[in-house]
């Protein structure tokens, strides 16, 4: 594995890639050994290797998928996450989409006007609050890697989200009652190096797209930052770092947004009613009226 | 050289021997994001790959959401 003109033999690299996710939890003080955290998982690559780096830490780490109703890749990503649970003794929460609000995420966000990925986020973020608030953890791990991180970076300046800016961080705290803190322990690492992680550590995860993000926008926001890292190493880092180390300070500096609990369903929201239950309200109202327009 | 790739996963077959960072290269792959692999073994890019092995090329970019999530999480 090369990084940064480095070259490590495997269980170097193994070595290096765990000690990377260590320092990111005690210098970010993400959490503390003994605390009950939830961590996000899909099946994919980094968060399957987080999970594995918390296990071994010896973290009370719980896991939790959310079925998203996506055909044979949700089912895969679900058999994956639970293969991974089972061969561990780990403990694992699955939330299903349909199950709970009786859609799967492409009729959700048709029937709400959003796309596909916006729904998805939107609805994971949500449900890993709720899950982990109502379980009684007190973080939300997720295994967004240096990329995912660049990547967004890149894209809120290029469309100058200042709201979003100001949040891109690898700790959100908890900054409401009801809002469990937010951590990505992965934010040093590249998506390279969660894939070559999970691979040496024999993990067998999902190597397929999720097919809602073909021709995602931070799909090319990706390629750009790898073509500028291919000529100049260590380009990411210096890109996401560099932000985090000299703007992220002073946008934070005007303090977080006022939350308060949703109308309907009580979670944290800077609005009357969240976007979540805003999106649930709006699909539901257009599959009745599409139900009853047909005699 | 026999090759496997993925998205979508197809198979192909490459005459000679090469360096990773060749055939690589050959194929247009933006080396920051695959891995090569030989057996259970990771290729790094000066590796030398013969006519007889089999290797695959696994891609490591997974997509995202428009804010902010990547939908691998
Ligand atoms: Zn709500
Ligand atoms: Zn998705």
């Amino acid at each position: 594995m090369r990084r940064h003109r480095a070259a490590y033999c495997a269980p170097h690299f193994l070595e290096f890639f765990e000690a990377q996710v260590h320092r990111a939890i005690t210098t970010q003080r993400m959490f503390r050994p003994g605390e009950r955290i939830l961590v996000a998982v899909s099946g994919g690559k980094d968060s399957l290797a987080l999970w594995e780096i918390l296990l071994r830490r010896g973290d009370d780490a719980t896991g939790l998928h959310v079925d998203l109703g996506i055909g044979g890749y949700s089912q895969e990503s679900r058999a994956r996450t639970e293969e991974f649970a089972r061969a561990r003794g780990a403990r694992l929460l699955v939330a299903d989409l349909r199950a709970e609000y009786g859609m799967d995420i492409g009729t959700l966000a048709k029937a709400s006007g959003r796309n596909s990925c916006s729904a998805c986020g939107l609805s994971k973020r949500y449900l890993f609050n709720k899950l982990a608030r109502d379980g009684g953890f007190t973080a939300v791990v997720t295994g967004h890697n240096l990329d995912d991180e660049a990547a967004v970076l890149l894209g809120n300046l290029l469309h100058w989200n200042m709201d979003q800016l100001a949040r891109q961080a690898p700790v959100l705290e908890q900054t409401h009652p009801h809002l469990v803190r937010r951590v990505k322990p992965l934010y040093r690492t590249s998506e390279r190096e969660s894939a070559a992680y999970a691979l040496l550590r024999g993990i067998d995860y999902v190597i397929e797209e999720c097919p809602h993000s073909r021709g995602a926008r931070s799909l090319l926001h990706k390629e750009v930052l790898n073509s500028l890292e291919a000529a100049s190493a260590g380009t990411k880092q210096a890109f996401y770092w560099g932000f985090l180390d000299r703007l992220a300070p002073v946008l934070r500096a005007g303090g977080p947004p006022v939350l308060h609990p949703c109308r309907q369903c009580d979670q944290p929201t800077t609005e009357e009613v969240c976007a979540f239950c805003r999106m649930t309200a709006r699909a539901a109202a257009r599959q009745s009226a599409g139900a009853s327009s047909h005699p | 050289m026999k090759i496997r790739l993925h998205h979508p996963r197809r198979d192909l077959e490459i005459v000679g021997r090469g360096r990773v960072s060749q055939i690589l290269a050959e194929l247009g792959l933006d080396p920051e994001a695959h891995l090569v692999i030989r057996g259970d073994t990771l290729l790094t890019s000066d590796s030398e790959v013969d006519e007889a092995d089999e290797i695959e090329i696994r891609p490591v970019i997974s997509g995202g959401t428009t804010d902010g999530a990547p939908c691998a999480v």
